[in-house]
């Protein structure tokens, strides 16, 4: 599908970053999240500037970490999301928002190409899922990621296949401990 | 109403950002010691994700990309980033993102006695909401008998307890809501420490825990 296609578009561009601290690739991510970041921080309720400020630290975070991103349990878009959500917070806050330890990636535990393919399709398969909903149901999960009260009827009630991008990243992270254990 | 997994709402309260510090704190340090978690969590982010690629775009400032290249050629090269995402201390107790808020290990926590081998150190998160603090309980001790006027959420993080709804070992979440009531026992083998989060005082339901509460403030 044409989300597909677009999904492994976006991670060859942010690998290209990590690995080889590629600006081109840099340059056309920013032209396509940038905006989009922006008008997630000015829907979460910064002001023009703020949100302005927030997104040039975030697209700078995201070269900065780019050789951590991990094609195998996150998308892009999942993974810009995580940064700016952080940021938001932190800014907030003014002090850093506790955050899961990370699992550690040993040296062989590279993902597996198979795996990033099947994220990569149910990502985009939920962002299909996610146009599909009628415009109320839409209207809510978009008010919750904006950082408004949260409602835990979202996952029940839309039927949105989170399940499978679950069991994906449970896979992921079961091989990820099984290398580790190998490792040690 | 008691869960032993920790509920979505919670889950993707954390993934929408739209959760206070303490229970950021309580999600964050169960999502590092349970993998069950952490997938769902990926799955809530991953909506998130597909949330920000569907949305609107907002209008860049001029020199919006020129700016960033500007910060990104003014900081830390990326061998400075590696450093903090380095593998957590082995034979740790508390998850790292724990030890940021209590300056270290189990060694390190100001504990506080509340009577009975019972100690307990609250823990700074600037939240007017909710509070988060450390439980410890000796070996075969029994908490106090209470109920609770706001939502309870308990991780182990060393040894267990057991209460009407079953043994909760290291990793493993209680959800405790208004119309609870129970009495954990520490399990015999080990002194359990566990972190509280309480979004209300608890209800103690005897006269003596009762003044304690007023002291303490628990
Ligand atoms: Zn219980
Ligand atoms: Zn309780």
């Amino acid at each position: 599908t044409h989300a597909k296609t677009d999904e492994a578009h976006w991670v060859a561009r942010l690998v290209a970053v990590g690995t080889n601290r590629d600006q081109a690739a840099f340059a056309e991510l920013f032209r396509h999240y940038a905006p989009r970041v922006k008008a997630f921080l000015i829907k979460s309720g910064a002001d023009h500037a703020m949100a302005e400020e927030c997104m040039q630290d975030v697209m700078a975070t995201l070269w900065r970490k780019s050789h951590l991103y991990d094609p195998g349990r996150a998308s892009v878009a999942t993974w810009i999301f995580t940064i700016a959500r952080n940021r938001r917070i932190d800014m907030i806050r003014k002090s850093r928002r506790p955050e899961p330890d990370e699992l550690p990636w040993g040296p062989e535990a590279a993902p597996e190409q198979a795996d990033v393919l099947a994220l990569q399709q149910d990502s985009a398969r939920l962002a299909e899922a996610l146009k599909q909903l009628p415009e109320k149901q839409r209207y809510l999960v978009e008010r919750a990621f904006f950082g408004d009260m949260t409602h835990s009827e979202i996952a029940a009630e839309t039927g949105l296949p989170l399940g499978t991008i679950k069991s994906r990243i449970r896979l992921a992270i079961e091989r990820l401990r099984h290398s580790m254990g190998a490792e040690a | 109403m008691i869960t032993h997994h920790i509920p979505d709402d919670l889950l993707m309260g954390y993934a929408a950002g739209g959760l206070s510090e303490a229970f950021d704190l309580v999600v964050a340090s169960h999502v590092s010691l349970n993998d069950d978690a952490r997938a769902r969590l990926s799955s809530f982010e991953a909506l998130g994700g597909a949330v920000l690629e569907g949305a609107e775009t907002a209008e860049l400032a001029d020199d919006s990309f020129e700016a960033t290249m500007a910060r990104i050629m003014g900081t830390a090269p990326a061998d400075t980033v590696r450093e903090e995402a380095k593998a957590p201390a082995r034979h740790a107790t508390f998850p790292k993102c724990l030890r940021d808020y209590v300056g270290g290990d189990t060694d390190a926590v100001q504990w506080r006695p509340v009577g009975m081998g019972v100690k307990q150190a609250v823990l700074p998160t600037g939240d007017g909401e909710a509070t988060a603090r450390l439980l410890y309980i000796p070996a075969g001790q029994a908490m106090p008998d209470h109920g609770h006027n706001g939502v309870e959420v308990t991780l182990v993080l060393q040894g267990a307890f057991i209460d009407e709804d079953g043994r909760f070992a290291r990793g493993d979440i209680e959800v405790a809501t208004q119309e609870t009531e129970h009495t954990p026992v520490a399990d015999i083998g080990e002194d359990c420490i566990c972190l509280v989060v309480t979004d209300a005082p608890l209800r103690f339901n005897g006269l003596l825990p009762k003044i304690a509460q007023k002291i303490l403030r628990i």
